[in-house]
C-alpha cells in the first residue's frame, strides 16, 4: 500500500522532465484525459460502491427486526466522509496509475531490487532462513503468556494445517474444503486412545499421546484415501464439494453422537509427556514448551515438504498441474499421485489434531466449516505452493486476528477473510510470497498454456464435438 | 408397518423439499452449462433471496392484525416471491461482476474461480450475519395453514401445496425459456460450444450474465418459499445448497430437466431415508447419495449436457 501512496504523491506533483511526460501543461492534459471519460466515471462508481461496502463492513451490527437499520446507521453517519475520501483516493490512484507507473518504477527500484532478488531465487538464501528461525526461537520471550498461547493455538497450529493443505492446493492443484475434518479425526483419535475419561468411547489400552501421533497420521490418511478415491477419478471440482460435505458430516457426527460426548466436547486429554531413557518431561500448562515443540515440527515438516517438492513426486505434481493429459501420456500415474497428495495433506491435519487435543479442551465447534475456510484463506493469502509463504500467511492473518480481538468481533473477521480471498484472486492470485513456479504457471495458464491446477480439463467441448 | 403407514405423508414431504432443491439446483446446472464451473456461492444467492422475500412479506403481514385470507394472501405471497427473486437476481449479478468476471477477463485457472467463490460465500454469509443477526428469523404465514385435501392417508396442507405449485410453475417456465425462446437457444449454444456461438453472433458475455440472473431469480424465489415455511438465517444456504448441488449432479450436471428430476428424486430419497434412519442424520443421506452417484454413474441420471435438454 505504501508504494502506491508514494507513487500517487509523485505523480500528482508536477515534475518537469519526468520520464514519461513532457512538461507541466502536458501533465495537466494527461491527468484530465485520464480522469474525465466514461470508463473513468464507471471506475469512480465502483470505487464509491467499494467505499460504501467498507463502511457497512466496519459499521454497527444490525437487527433482524430492522432490515436496513445497520446499513442506514453505517452510511448516514459522519464516518462516511472517511470512506468516501478513501473511495476517491482509490479512484485517483487507479486512474492515474498509468501516468505514475514510470515514476513509481524509478522510486521503488532501490527497494524492489533486493526483494525481487530474494523472492525470485530458486531457494531462499540460507541466511534468511536462519535469521527467521532465530527470530522464531527468541520471539516468545518478548510476549505475554496469553500471546504465546495464541502463538501456539492460533498461529502455530494453523501454520501446520496450512502447510498440509498447501500440499493439496499448492502442489497438487486441487481444492479441499473439509480439511478441518481430518484435524477433528486426529483430535478425537487422541481422546479415544490417550484417555479413559475424555469422551465416552475409549480404546481398551491407553497410550501416551506421543504414540497417538502415528495412529492419527494413518487414520487421517486412510480417511483421505477413502474420500478421495471415488471423487478424484472425476473432474477435480467435485472433490471440493465432496470434502465440503465430509467436513460438515464429521462435525455433525461429533455433535450428535454420544461416543464423542456430543456438543460438550472432550475434557482432560492428558498432556504430552516423555518417559524414555531416564528422561522424564511433561508438557503442562505453560505454552512455551508447546511452542518449541510445534516450532520443531513445523520446521521438520517444511524441510520434508521441500524435499518432497523437489523429488520425483513433486515434479510429477507439477507436471499434472501444468498439463494433466500430457503427464498421463508420459507415464505419470496421475490418479495415484493426486490421491497421495490428498492423503499427505489429510495426515498432516490429523497430526496437528493430536497436538491440539493433547494441549487443551476441545468441542465440535472448533471443527466448523469456517475453520476449514480459514485454512484455505491462509494458504491463498500466503501464496499457494510456497511453504514459507503459507507460514507467513498464518502469522499475518492470525496475528492480525489476535491484534484485532477486542476491536473487531470474532465473527466479523470472516467478512474480511472473504473479501481478502476475492481480492487476492483478482489482483494477486499467487499470494503474498509467491512460489516462483506457481506464479509462472498461473501467468502461463492465463495466456492459454496449461491449466495451473489439476481440476481436469473441461470435458464439454470434446463431448460437443461428437 | 410404520413405513407403509407413513408412506404417503413422506412422499408429500419429499415432494415439497424436492421441488425446492430442484429450483435451486437449476442455478448450479445453468451456470455449469455455460461456464463449466461450479458456482459455490449459489447457496448465498438463495440465502439473500430468502432474506429479501422474508422481509418484504413480513412487513406486509405485520400490517394486518389478523391472518390475511383470499386474494390478500395470494398478493403477499406473490410480493414475497417477486422481491425474493429480485434480491436473488441482484445477488447473482453482483457475484458474477465482482467474483467471476475479473477472473474471466484474465482467463484465470479454474482453481481461482472456486477459491473466489468461497471468498464470496464467506463474505455474504458473515455480512448477512452482521446485518441481520446470527439467528433464525421467522415470519407469520400470510395464509391460514389448514389441510386442503387428502392423498390416501396423507393430508396436504396449504403451505406444502403453495410450495409445490409455485415450484412446479417455475420449473415449467424455465423449461419453456430454455427450450423455446431465443435466449434459451443462445444459452444452449454457449453451453455446447462458446467459440462457435460467438461466430454465430451470440453475445456470450450477455448470455453468461443472464444465466446467472435467471439462476438467481429461481434461487431467490425458492429462498422465499423456504424462509416462509421454515426460517431464514445467515447460514441457511449451506445445507440446501449442498443438497441442490447433489440434485444437479444426480440428474446430470448441466442438464436442465436432469436437475428437476434430480431434485425430486433426492427429496423423496431423503424423506424416506430420514424415516428409516434417524432424523438427525437426514442431512447425511444427501451426501451419501452424492458420493454414490459419483462412484457409480458420474454423468447422472439424464447425462451431462445442457444441449440435450432440448
Amino acid at each position: 500500500m505504501s508504494t502506491t501512496a508514494t507513487s500517487e504523491a509523485s505523480s500528482v506533483a508536477p515534475s518537469p522532465g519526468g520520464p514519461a511526460l513532457g512538461g507541466g501543461a502536458g501533465l495537466g492534459q494527461a491527468v484530465t484525459s485520464a480522469l474525465v471519460s466514461v470508463a473513468s466515471l464507471r471506475r469512480l462508481g465502483a470505487c464509491v460502491l467499494f467505499g460504501l461496502t467498507l463502511a457497512v463492513m466496519t459499521g454497527p451490527n444490525g437487527k433482524a427486526a430492522e432490515p436496513f437499520g445497520a446499513i442506514r446507521h453505517a452510511i448516514l453517519d459522519a464516518r462516511i466522509v472517511t470512506f468516501l475520501i478513501i473511495a476517491v483516493a482509490l479512484w485517483l490512484v487507479i486512474s492515474l496509475w498509468p501516468l505514475g507507473r514510470p515514476l513509481a518504477t524509478v522510486a521503488t527500484e532501490a527497494v524492489r531490487g533486493p526483494v525481487t532478488s530474494v523472492t525470485e531465487q530458486k531457494y531462499a538464501p540460507i541466511g534468511l532462513n536462519i535469521i527467521l528461525l532465530v527470530v522464531a526461537v527468541i520471539l516468545p520471550f518478548f510476549f505475554s503468556n496469553a500471546s504465546v498461547t495464541w502463538m501456539v493455538d492460533g498461529i502455530g497450529i494453523y501454520a501446520l494445517l496450512a502447510l498440509g493443505l498447501n500440499v493439496v492446493i499448492g502442489y497438487a492443484g486441487m481444492l479441499d474444503l473439509g480439511y478441518i475434518a481430518f484435524f477433528a479425526i486426529g483430535a478425537y483419535a487422541t481422546a479415544y486412545f490417550a484417555s479413559k475419561t475424555a469422551i465416552s468411547a475409549h480404546s481398551p489400552f491407553i497410550l501416551n499421546p506421543f504414540f497417538v501421533f502415528p495412529i492419527a497420521f494413518v487414520i487421517a490418511a486412510v480417511a483421505g484415501v477413502i474420500l478421495g478415491a471415488p471423487t478424484l477419478r472425476l473432474r477435480g471440482d467435485y472433490l471440493a464439494i465432496v470434502t465440503l460435505g465430509f467436513g460438515e458430516i464429521i462435525q455433525l457426527i461429533a455433535n450428535n453422537s454420544h461416543w464423542t460426548n456430543g456438543p460438550r466436547g472432550a475434557f482432560g486429554v492428558p498432556h504430552l509427556s516423555i518417559h524414555l531413557f531416564g528422561i522424564n518431561y511433561a508438557w503442562k500448562l505453560d505454552p512455551k514448551p508447546y511452542y518449541y515443540l510445534l516450532l520443531v515440527i513445523i520446521v521438520l515438516v517444511m524441510i520434508a515438504f521441500g524435499r518432497l517438492e523437489r523429488s520425483r513426486i513433486g515434479r510429477a505434481w507439477a507436471a499434472i498441474r501444468e498439463d494433466e493429459i500430457a503427464a498421463e501420456a508420459t507415464g505419470v500415474p496421475t490418479l495415484r499421485l493426486k490421491l497421495l497428495a490428498f492423503a499427505i495433506g489429510a495426515s498432516v491435519s490429523g497430526f496437528a489434531g493430536v497436538l491440539f487435543a493433547s494441549k487443551q479442551f476441545f468441542n465440535p465447534q472448533i471443527f466448523s466449516l469456517q475453520a476449514s475456510f480459514l485454512v484455505v484463506t491462509i494458504v491463498i493469502f500466503g501464496g499457494m505452493g510456497n511453504r514459507l509463504g503459507v507460514v507467513v500467511g498464518s502469522v499475518i492473518l492470525q496475528g492480525l486476528a489476535y491484534y484485532l480481538r477486542d476491536k473487531v468481533p470474532a465473527t466479523d473477521r470472516y467478512i474480511y477473510f472473504g473479501a481478502v480471498v476475492i481480492l487476492m484472486m483478482i489482483f494477486r492470485p499467487q499470494g503474498v510470497i509467491p512460489s516462483r513456479r506457481r506464479k509462472r504457471e498461473i501467468s502461463l495458464a492465463e495466456h492459454g498454456v496449461g491449466q495451473a491446477d489439476s481440476l481436469g480439463a473441461a470435458a464439454t467441448s470434446q463431448e460437443a464435438a461428437r | 408397518m410404520g413405513f407403509v403407514h407413513q408412506f404417503w405423508q413422506l412422499t408429500i414431504d419429499g415432494l415439497m423439499s424436492g421441488s425446492l432443491y430442484a429450483v435451486i439446483a437449476l442455478g448450479y446446472t445453468l451456470v455449469y452449462g455455460v461456464l463449466q464451473l461450479i458456482n459455490f456461492a449459489h447457496s448465498e444467492v438463495f440465502m439473500l433471496g430468502a432474506f429479501g422475500g422474508l422481509f418484504a412479506a413480513r412487513g406486509l403481514v405485520n400490517g394486518f392484525d389478523h391472518t390475511p385470507s383470499g386474494m390478500t394472501s395470494v398478493g403477499i405471497v406473490l410480493v414475497g416471491l417477486a422481491v425474493g427473486a429480485l434480491c436473488g437476481a441482484a445477488a447473482a449479478f453482483t457475484l458474477e461482476r465482482v467474483a467471476y468476471r475479473p477472473l474471466r477477463k484474465r482467463n484465470a485457472p479454474r482453481l481461482a474461480y472456486l477459491i473466489s467463490a468461497i471468498g464470496a460465500s464467506l463474505f455474504a454469509v458473515n455480512m448477512a450475519g452482521k446485518l441481520w443477526e446470527r439467528q433464525n428469523v421467522t415470519m407469520e404465514l400470510p395464509f391460514t395453514n389448514g389441510t386442503v385435501f387428502h392423498v390416501f392417508s396423507a393430508s396436504v396442507n396449504t403451505k406444502t401445496l403453495v410450495i409445490i405449485l409455485v415450484a412446479a410453475l417455475m420449473l415449467v417456465l424455465l423449461d419453456t425459456l430454455v427450450t423455446r425462446t431465443r435466449l434459451g437457444q443462445s444459452i444452449r449454444a454457449v453451453a455446447q460450444d462458446a467459440d462457435t456461438a460467438i461466430l454465430m453472433g451470440v453475445n456470450v458475455e450477455r448470455v453468461i450474465v443472464l444465466t446467472f440472473v435467471i439462476g438467481g431469480l429461481l434461487a431467490g424465489a425458492g429462498g422465499f418459499l423456504y424462509a416462509m415455511t421454515f426460517s431464514a438465517s445467515n447460514n441457511m444456504g449451506f445445507i440446501p445448497g449442498v443438497k441442490a448441488f447433489t440434485a444437479a449432479v444426480l440428474g446430470g450436471i448441466g442438464n436442465v430437466r436432469g436437475a428437476m428430476l434430480g431434485g425430486i428424486v433426492l427429496g423423496l430419497v431423503e424423506s424416506y431415508g430420514g424415516y428409516v434412519f434417524q432424523a438427525s442424520y437426514k442431512d447425511v443421506i444427501a451426501f451419501l447419495v452424492l458420493v454414490l452417484i459419483l462412484m457409480v454413474r458420474p454423468t447422472g441420471l439424464l447425462g451431462e449436457r445442457l444441449g440435450r435438454a432440448a
